[in-house]
């Protein structure tokens, strides 16, 4: 018989986990709670560095895992350890039996609405990044599309790097993100200032570095090094901002048409809750604990569980990938292992 | 008498080998977050004396560490200790307490 592997969560990671384990005959089974697959990739536009659309790489993994088990609009009732297996029930009634559990459960976007002086669901020209993405796939919002912007801004460690919105963690992914964003906001409105506002510019990856410097030399955005302090409205309908100009010293404001919150990427209350079932240890971050952050990023402390992708901190989507192909690895090793 | 009509004025540069870190290593022994700051200016930017005064708790703690103690003084003469500044602290700073624990400690140096 071939060797069941439940996959809780049908992201990236867990339909990049799902296609490597067909690939091996194994016969993997996917628990989705929302209606589709591709978790947040899903809802992105172009993918940082190379403008990928987000569309491709989704369908693409949902073809090569399309002979899944898949269940959509599905979720954990209850995990219970058997001798040497676990037993899953389904909210849907399904119960399974198996050996082999990988959680792929993600992230979730920090509510911007938490950080309320920033002014998100209380001016209408304040948004999130996840709601810019959206724009640039739909074209539908109205507090940008079919309005006259001439100004526009960015605020980086939104519900990041921050003690009181209970996230002292970076997001990691969000600076390259802010330029992606300011660099194709300036190509819809060449005639726009644009300002991010941060504090450190964590550009880490491979050609984060390029975006920077493209960002100033090609498109004239500027940086400003100061966490933004308070949004208000006047009355043109425009936000005044106000931070510290922290390598000039002083403090500035800025009037603009549109404001960009960058929300960071929290730990999935989903995912801790599904853990708890099998009382599966959190880091100090929130996310799920791996049985070592450096060796074994993608097992958990207990036999037969497995970690890939955002479920154990942010991370990119070549990250995502890349620990889902060790996690599959893993199992695979742990499968042959034990019928030797 | 000056021949050269210019006068050499005191440098303004930091020497780090000539910084009193005795005094700084014992405010942090009663306020150890006095190294937790990060710069990111949110206290500058919602203080209330700032804009007159150039008020600013990140620049106190960056001069206090600097070994420039008057420039930090002379900062700190214009709090009126709101406590905005602690409100916004990102990395939970007690900064309103932060400057009354530097008022003390410092003044108490001058005194001996
Ligand atoms: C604004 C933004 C833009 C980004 N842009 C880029 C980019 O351009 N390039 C790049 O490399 N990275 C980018 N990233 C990072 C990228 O989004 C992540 O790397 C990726 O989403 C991680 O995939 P994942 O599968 O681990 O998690 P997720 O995408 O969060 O997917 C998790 C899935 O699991 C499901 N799930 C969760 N809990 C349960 C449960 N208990 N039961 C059942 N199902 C569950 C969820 O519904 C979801 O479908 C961006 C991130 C942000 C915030
Ligand atoms: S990646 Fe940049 S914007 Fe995101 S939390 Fe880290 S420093 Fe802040
Ligand atoms: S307590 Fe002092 S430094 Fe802080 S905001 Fe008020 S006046 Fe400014
Ligand atoms: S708000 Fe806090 S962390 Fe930011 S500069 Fe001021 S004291 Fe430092």
């Amino acid at each position: 018989m071939k060797e069941i592997v439940v996959i809780i969560g049908g992201g990236i990671a867990g339909l990049e986990a799902a296609s490597q384990l067909l690939k091996l005959g194994y016969s993997p089974i996917i628990v989705e709670k929302s209606d589709r697959l591709g978790g947040h990739v899903a809802r992105w536009n172009r993918l940082f560095p190379d403008m990928t659309p987000a569309q491709d790489l989704v369908s693409e993994l949902i073809a090569s895992s399309k002979d899944a088990n898949i269940f959509l609009n599905t979720e954990i009732s209850f995990i219970n350890r058997l001798k040497d297996s676990y037993n899953i029930m389904l909210s849907n009634g399904i119960s399974i039996i198996s050996k082999y559990i990988l959680y792929t459960t993600g992230f979730r976007l920090f509510e911007a609405q938490k950080k309320e002086e920033y002014g998100y669901g209380i001016y209408n020209q304040v948004i999130t990044n996840a709601d810019l993405e959206h724009w640039f796939n739909t074209n539908k919002d109205d507090r940008i599309s079919g309005k006259d912007i001439k100004s526009i801004g960015f605020v980086h460690c939104v519900g990041s790097r921050d003690e009181k919105a209970r996230n002292s963690q970076c997001s990691k992914v969000c600076c390259i993100t802010a330029i992606k964003q300011a660099i194709e906001l300036k190509e819809k409105y060449p005639e726009a200032e644009i300002y991010c506002f941060y504090m450190d510019l964590r550009l880490f990856g491979k050609k984060f570095e390029d975006f920077y410097t493209k960002a100033q030399r090609d498109h004239g955005i500027h940086f400003i090094r100061g966490r933004v302090s308070e949004v208000s409205e006047n009355i043109n309908g425009q936000v005044i901002v106000k931070a510290e100009d922290t390598l000039a010293g002083k403090p500035l404001k800025v009037t603009l048409d549109l404001l960009v919150l960058m929300s960071g990427m929290v730990c999935n209350p989903d995912s801790t809750k599904s853990a708890s079932m099998l009382s599966l240890p959190i880091d100090s971050d929130g996310f799920l604990k791996s049985s070592d952050n450096v060796f074994h990023i993608t097992s958990s402390p207990r036999k037969g569980i497995y970690y890939a992708g955002a479920c154990t901190g942010p991370k990119t989507v070549p990250e995502t990938l890349a620990e889902a192909r060790s996690a599959v690895l893993e199992i695979h090793s742990t499968i042959t292992g034990e019928a030797r | 008498m000056n021949i050269f009509g210019f006068r050499i004025s005191p440098s303004s540069a930091i020497n780090l080998d000539n910084v009193d870190k005795e005094r700084f290593r014992e405010l942090c022994r009663i306020e150890p977050d006095a190294v937790r700051c990060m710069a990111c200016g949110s206290c500058s930017a919602t203080c209330p004396a700032a804009g007159f005064s150039g008020m600013s708790v990140r620049k106190v703690l960056l001069y206090l560490q600097r070994g420039k103690e008057e420039e930090a003084f002379k900062l700190m003469s214009n709090c009126m200790l709101c406590g905005k500044c602690t409100m916004v602290c990102p990395r939970g700073i007690n900064t309103r307490h932060l400057i009354l624990s530097i008022c003390r400690i410092y003044d108490k140096e001058e005194k001996k």
